[in-house]
Formats: structure tokens, sequence, C-alpha cells
């Protein structure tokens, strides 16, 4: 008998992944447990290991190729079976001989997915069943309604995810609202060439992503400046010390205890926004998300609790998770629960940033590259100009629950902070 | 219409406030419909309530405990011989209903739907008339119809207010413990007031038309029970026929036919138990486009609808199971489909529970139904004299049956006899409409000791490996 080897149930809210590189070809011989394909969803890598010892049959799947749960990768022949003895045997294709089993009779399916149907306007009685026995999932639904619209709406992407992420709060089965429709694209190839590359994986859930968050929140940004000539003193007197606990005094690691110690002062800028009950949800834990570049793009790992870890603990832990994320080994609960994040380009360059705030958090700290500005201190008539290490800050936030005064305190807390080292490190 | 008459406009009004109507207006009051009940009785509940369910159940939950007070006997504790207080035993009942009525009342109140009692005739598709010490008239957008059934008569006697022959709304009045009862009709309402009145003292003899009591159950199902009521009950005759009732002041002289030996008899009192037939006469269905079938039920289509498009019915007045847990669901449909939803009574499985020592309950496919359909289906049994939760309580004559399609493994159908099988049923119902399989059943941990475990272990029976019976040779 041949295996049907299906993409498995990847857990929380994941339907479906990107095939990044097939390892195996029809007739190669597999030992079970043998990596055979390497899937990647939203967010993390998986290898994919071979239920079966025997040979590949069939390779159902190529790289780059977005596939659904419960869809067929790969068919598998256990050992001591050869592709004509089955087919011998089972003269039917898999897919008949699954309906020859069905039972007679109505269909088997949950209320709920009959309910869906009724909805979405189909005979469940025409949809094709996934499920164990003939059982029509809600997916099965979601999907036969797909193919119904026609070859155009296929194409087109199926629904605006929130990527990864913590489960969407009681009582909602809305989806986030999807952004207006863009309009048709013009040929471009009239110009000259062109190329086509697909939106995968960590680009397209960004892209999804930030579409959603600048067409929910109206963004408003407030920009200053933070005086670090101290900090970069203290930051280099402790250095070493830090490193030896295996952590990086990085500026970062600066920004994210200041930013612990606004928030909590500052509690609004740690909640989320609810339009349908008008309520704004403030949250009483303080996870910190920091923008990592890496190879695959751009990804928020989440430090947790920040208020309740010391300069060192986080020195510690955010090279680890940085680390961890830019090798891809950072798991979906590494990027979930944040309520708050920071981006610092400044190590690549920058006078100013307007970042789009990470929904649906209400607010964003953004870090550009400090530089040695001349300063003037003193009065008009007696004055001397100084050198100071300046850091240009911005806080964008989310104007419907926010307001540029209360931006300018928050931002104006965070700068006391990096300007008065010594206090950051009397935080817990 | 009287003129000068004020009408009263309404979203929606529901006529009947038994299950299948209070289900219906409280779940078009949730979806914001302004709704007005009407119902013949002061208080919402209906039959169910007041008169059928509610007061049976209690009834028998007392007959329940009588029993188990003797036979405590077998386990070392002896109690004396249960005493009646029959003053007492309605007074329970009565407060049992008033509780109930009560919050049902509260629930009208709360959810801002109007309550009035009397008599509600259609005078056309959106207009209906209120009888009561006055008149009203109400205009409406949509009506739901659930205005429930009523005992079949027995031909040549008449239900009368303190008659000796009785409706089950009679029988469950009280009025007295008849030395001897006659039972016609061997259905869930013969048996379980028979029961009863049996239980109380009476020597109940049950006629039958049929070949078999309680149609439509397997009679390996049936069997324990029949077994405990020959032995509760004086006689239980099936093919036997009332040919004749003489009611007179002290009792009823009631004349057989069929495979009774005595054919004539005569009774303290009779209780009619031969089917319900439904309310659709008076009402005004003929000022409408309701249309009802040869037997007098209307016709309604998956969402509740009647012919007349305003206007929709649900429960007993519709036909099919005459079950309250079913009248409520249809209820709810017709609320939502009112309201724009789009939603179907498309329910896979409707339970059936007979609340008698055993009680029975199934639900889904019966074996006797596959078989009739020429339907092949595996059926697995766990009886439960393999089950230590029953052993100790002294009930192992039980037995968890269960119909499995051989294909797909689905689950198809339930059915327990035994103690507690009401409370048991929902699983069976929830795996028939999930699609589930015999081996979620299987592989879903029941606890131990338990008389659900049987279910689980009928499952497994069908997997091959049973924990607590040996596997069944092939």
């Amino acid at each position: 008998m041949p295996v049907e080897f299906k993409l498995p149930d990847l857990g929380e809210g994941i339907h479906e992944g990107e095939i990044i590189e097939v390892l195996v070809r029809a007739g190669d011989r597999v030992e079970d447990g043998q990596t055979v394909l390497i899937v990647e969803t939203d967010k993390a890598t998986a290898e994919v290991p071979s239920p079966v010892t025997g040979t590949v049959k069939e390779v159902r799947v190529k790289s780059g190729q977005t596939v659904r749960v419960g869809e067929v990768l790969i068919v598998f022949l256990k050992e001591g079976e050869s592709t004509e003895q089955t087919q011998a045997a089972a003269p039917k294709t898999p897919e008949e001989k699954r309906e020859t089993r069905l039972p007679e009779g109505p269909v088997a399916a949950a209320p709920s997915t009959r309910r869906l149907a009724r909805e979405l306007g189909i005979d469940i009685n025409q949809v094709k069943p996934s499920g164990p026995g003939g059982r029509v999932t809600p997916d099965d639904v979601r999907a036969f309604a797909e193919g119904d619209r026609g070859p155009e709406a296929e194409k087109a992407p199926i629904e605006a995810k929130i990527p990864a992420g913590p489960p969407l709060g009681k009582g909602k089965e809305k989806k986030p609202p999807e952004p207006p429709e863009a309009p048709a694209l013009p040929q471009f190839d009239w110009a000259g060439p062109v190329e086509r590359i697909p939106l995968r994986s960590v680009r397209r859930s960004t892209a999804k992503h930030v579409a959603v968050a600048w067409s929910q929140i109206p963004h408003v940004t407030h920009m200053d400046v933070a005086d670090l000539t101290e900090l970069e003193a203290f930051r280099h007197k402790h250095k070493q010390q830090v490193e030896a606990q295996g952590g990086a005094l990085s500026l970062t690691v600066f920004a994210i205890k200041a930013a612990a110690a606004a928030l909590k002062k500052f509690p609004r800028f740690n909640s989320s926004i609810d339009m349908e009950s008008e309520e704004i949800i403030i949250k009483h834990y303080h996870n910190i998300g920091f923008a990592v570049d890496t190879e695959r793009g751009l990804l928020v790992p989440v430090i947790r609790n920040v208020d309740c870890k010391s300069i060192f603990d986080l020195a510690v832990e955010l090279k680890d998770l940085a680390e961890k994320t830019r090798q891809g080994q950072a798991t979906k609960d590494d990027m979930s629960g944040g309520t708050f994040t920071i981006t610092n380009v400044g190590p690549i360059g920058g006078t100013a940033l307007c970042p789009i705030i990470n929904y649906p958090e209400v607010a964003i700290l953004g870090m550009a590259q400090a530089r040695l500005q001349p300063m003037v201190v003193g009065d008009e008539k007696n004055y001397e100009i100084i050198p100071r290490l300046m850091l240009p800050l911005n806080i964008t936030f989310d104007h419907r629950v926010l307001d540029g005064a209360e931006a300018a305190r928050f931002l104006n807390a965070i700068i006391e902070s990096l300007e008065n080292p010594e206090d950051l490190l009397m935080m817990s | 219409m009287v003129m000068g008459e004020f009408t009263q406009e309404t979203d929606l009004l529901v006529i009947g406030g038994g299950p299948g109507g209070y289900a219906a207006a409280f779940r078009a009051a949730d979806l914001g419909m302004d709704v007005t009940m009407v119902e013949a009785d002061p208080r919402p509940g209906g039959v169910c309530l007041f008169r059928g369910c509610i007061p049976s159940k209690t009834l028998l939950y007392v007959t329940e405990l009588m029993h188990d007070a003797r036979r405590a006997g077998d386990m070392g504790v002896t109690f004396a011989e249960p005493k009646l207080d029959l003053g007492r035993l309605r007074e329970w009942k009565d407060k049992v209903i008033d509780r109930l009525a009560k919050g049902l009342v509260e629930l009208t109140k709360r959810r801002g739907i109007l309550y009035m009692q009397g008599q509600a005739a259609l005078e056309d598709s959106s207009h209906a008339r209120v009888q009561n010490t006055g008149s009203s008239h109400i205009r409406f957008k949509h009506a739901i119809i659930a205005t429930g059934s009523s005992t079949r008569t027995l031909a040549g006697a008449e239900f009368k207010p303190g008659g000796r022959v009785m409706d089950s709304t009679g029988a469950l009045e009280l009025a007295d413990i008849p030395k001897r009862l006659l039972v016609v009709g061997g259905g869930f309402v013969g048996l379980e007031i028979g029961s009863v009145y049996a239980s109380l003292g009476s020597k109940v003899v049950l006629v039958e038309n049929d070949g078999q009591l309680m149609r439509g159950i397997d009679p390996d199902l049936s069997k324990p029970l029949v077994a405990q009521l020959e032995a509760l009950f004086e006689s239980i005759r099936c093919n036997t026929n009332v040919t004749s009732i003489e009611e007179d002041e002290s009792g009823v002289n009631v004349t057989f036919s069929g495979t009774i030996e005595e054919k004539n008899q005569r009774f303290d009192r009779v209780l009619a138990a031969v089917g319900r037939t439904p309310n659709s006469q008076g009402i005004g269905l003929e000022n409408t486009k309701v249309t009802v079938n040869e037997h007098g039920f209307i016709k309604v289509d998956q969402q509740r609808r009647t012919t007349d498009e305003r206007i929709f019915a649900a429960g007993d007045v519709t036909g099919g199971a005459m079950l309250a847990h079913k009248a409520m669901h249809e209820g709810k449909v017709a609320a939502e489909v009112i309201s724009g939803m789009p939603s179907a009574f498309d329910f896979q499985a409707v339970p059936a529970v007979l609340y008698t020592d055993p009680q029975i309950a199934v639900c889904g496919l019966s074996e006797e139904a596959a078989k009739r359909q020429g339907r092949k289906v595996k059926v697995t049994r766990f009886p439960w004299s393999a089950s230590g939760r029953a052993v100790s309580m002294g009930v192992a004559q039980g037995m968890t049956k269960m119909i499995i399609d051989p294909g797909s493994q689905r689950v198809l159908g339930l059915g327990i006899v035994g103690r507690e099988a009401g409370e048991m049923i929902s699983e069976g119902v929830l795996a028939i409409e999930m699609g589930a399989l015999a081996e979620d059943i299987g592989m879903s941990i029941h606890p131990h000791p338990t008389l659900s475990e049987s279910e689980e272990e009928a499952a497994e029976a069908f997997l091959g490996s049973s924990t607590h019976i040996l596997p069944q040779k092939k």
C-alpha cells in the first residue's frame, strides 16, 4: 500500500507552509526519520522526516510551492512493495479509493461546519471531505468556496492573517479588516524587462502585517534627541564585565530598560485598542519586542517581563535571542506576546525614522544613529561649543489611543533615563 | 377588525408557550426582535413543564428512590418500607413546576417579551386575534406557530376533568392511587406513567395493539426493561385492542379483543396513551397560506418555514418525534431564519430517553432501522455486567450498543439501556454530529469507574479489544 504523506497540523493557527527544499526524488530510497523536505511556515522552519522506510513513489510538491495542512506532499512505498505490485493490487487512485469508503447518508460534518457552509452558500454534500471517515472540515468548506469563485479569485491572496502569535481575543472570530483593495497593476514590461519574485514566507507575513497596521492605525511620530555622552562612557566601563557574563552591553539594552520604566509610568503606551467594544486594553505585563534584521527578513523577537529584569540580565537575553533569531531558530513563542517594540536602525545609519507600529500594539520607539554633534553650552553671551554624542529618537504612536503631549512626555522620560545611566542601573 | 380598535404591532408573534415557543421567543428576543408570545396558560412552559416531562420525571425519580431504598437491603442497609404521602408528593411535584415556571416568567420578562395569556387565531398572513377575557388585535411581521399536540382520545371514551379515563395530564395530577389501572398504549408515555402508578401501589395492566412495546427501539435494548416491567406490572399484553369502554360511578368496564385472556375486565382508572394529535385546529390556519398534511401536521421546510412565507412552525404541531428538545431547536432555527441567519434544522441525531427503571436512551440510527434500509452496519455491544460501576451500583443488567459504519468506522447510532442512560446519550449525539469515528470515542479517556465507560468500551469492542470484555471471535 502506498503511504500518502500529508502536511501535518503545525499547531496553533498555522494552515500552510512553503516548501523550501525537496531532498528526495521519485525512486529514492528513504529511511524512517530521514529528512525529506524542508518546510517554512510564517516564522519557523521545520525539517520534515520520512514516516516510513522504503522508496519514494511520487513527489507531489516542488520548492517554492505553498502547501496547506492535509495536502499530500509525497507518496511513499513501504519496504518490500514495488510500484507494479501496488498498482496491480490497487488499480484505483487513492482519491477514488477513499470515496468508495465514504458512508452513505448525510455527509459527516460538525454542526459548526454545516453552519459555515450555509453561511458561504454552499451545499455541504458537494464538498470533498479530507477528514477521517469522510468528515468535511471547515477548511474543506472554505477551500470549496474559494475554488468556486473562478480563476481570478484563485490567484488573489486568500485572507489577511495576523502573523504567528497569540490567539485572537475572546469572542472575536473576526479576522482583522483587510486593507482596501489596491487598483490593478499596469503592464511593466513594455518599458523594459522585469522579473517576478514570489512574495513568500517572512516577506509575505511582513507585507500583510504592515499593510494591516498602516491601514488601521493613524500613525503620528514625535522626535527628539538624547545626549548619550555619559551613557557611552558608562557602557564602555561595564562592557567587559557584561561580556564576561556572556552578554553584550549594546545601546538597545539601555533603550529597553528605559522604555520599560517609561511604559510603567505611562501605561497607555502598553495597550491595544478594541474599536468594536470601544475599549482600551491596558496590559499589566511588559514584553518588549526588538526588530532584528535577518537574512530571511525582519523579525521581532520578544523579551518578556522586561520591568523585572536588570541591565545585566537583559544584556545576556538580548544577545542570545538576537543570535537565535538570526540563525532562524527563534520559535513562534519567542516572537509573540509583545506589548511594545523598539527598532534601532542606528548601527546602519539615519538621522530620523518613522517606523510602522507593530499591530496591535500602539507605539514603537525608533532609534537612529548616535553621532558626535557640536552642542552649545551656556547662554548667548557666555557659551562654549563642545562635542556631545547625540542620539535621534522617535516615538510613533497610535493617535486613537494617545496624543502628542503624552508622546512628548513619554519620550522625555526615556531621554532622561538614557542621560542618567546610573538611575537605569538602580532599576531592579 | 373591530372599529376603532387598537392594533398592536410586533416583529414576531409566537403562538404557543411550550418549549418550542419559548425557545423561539427567547432566541428572537436575543437577536433583537420585538416579540409577543401568546399562550393559553398563565405562565410559559407548556405541556412539558405543567403536564408532561417535568411532572412525570419528578414522579419517576421518586419511584426510583423508593426502589433504591428497597434494594439497599441486598447491600446491607435496610430502610423501613417506603410510606407514601400522596398529598406531600403532589406538593413536591407542584413546587418543582412552580419553581421552574417562575424562572421562565422571569426570563420572558427580562428579555422584554410581551406575554399574552389567551387563544390566538390567525386572521391572515400578518394579523392575529387573541381572545381572553377581552380580545386583542395583533399585526406581525412574522409568526411562529408552536401550538403543540394533545393526547389522542380512545374511541368511545373522552377525557373529562376528574373522570376515570385519563390522558397523561389527568394521570399526572395524581388524584389517587387506583387499585387497578389499565394503561392503553405501550409507548414512552404509557410505560413511564404505568411505572409510576405501579411503583406507587397500583396493579397495572398494560395493553398494546402492536406486536411489541416501544416501537422503534431495538429489542435487545427493550428486553431488560420489559423483564423489569413484567415483574412490576400485573400483566402486559401485546396484540390487544380495546373494543369498548364504559365508565360508571366506581370504575371502568373494558372489553378487549386480541391475545389477552380475560376479554372483560373492570378497572378503577384507565390511562389512554395511544399517541398525540397536532393542535392545528382552531388557530385560523385556513385564513393563511399554511398547509397541513393528512394527519393535520403543519408542513415546513428545513428552515421551519410553512407554505406561508411569513409564518414558521416548530415542535409537535409539525410532526416527527414529539420531543421538547427537538421542538426547542426547531424554534431556535425558525427565530434565526426570521432574523436573516442562514440556519437550518439539519441535525443528524435527535436523542430520545425513556425514564423508566432501567432507562432507555437512543440517538441516531438503530439496528432495526439499518436493517429496514438495507444498510450494512457493524453493531457492537458492551454488557454492563463487565462494568465495575454498574456492578457496584447493582445495575449490571444494562447494556450499551453502538451502530457503526463498517467502511468509514463512523458512529451512526448509540443505544443504552440502564441507569442514567439519559445522562449518557449526549456523548453519542456529539459523536454523530461531529462525524466521529468509533476510534475517537475509544481513544477518549473516560473516567473509571463510571457508567459512561461503557461507551468507550463499546467502541473498543468494535476496534477489536475492549479492556473488560474478551475479544469476539471473528
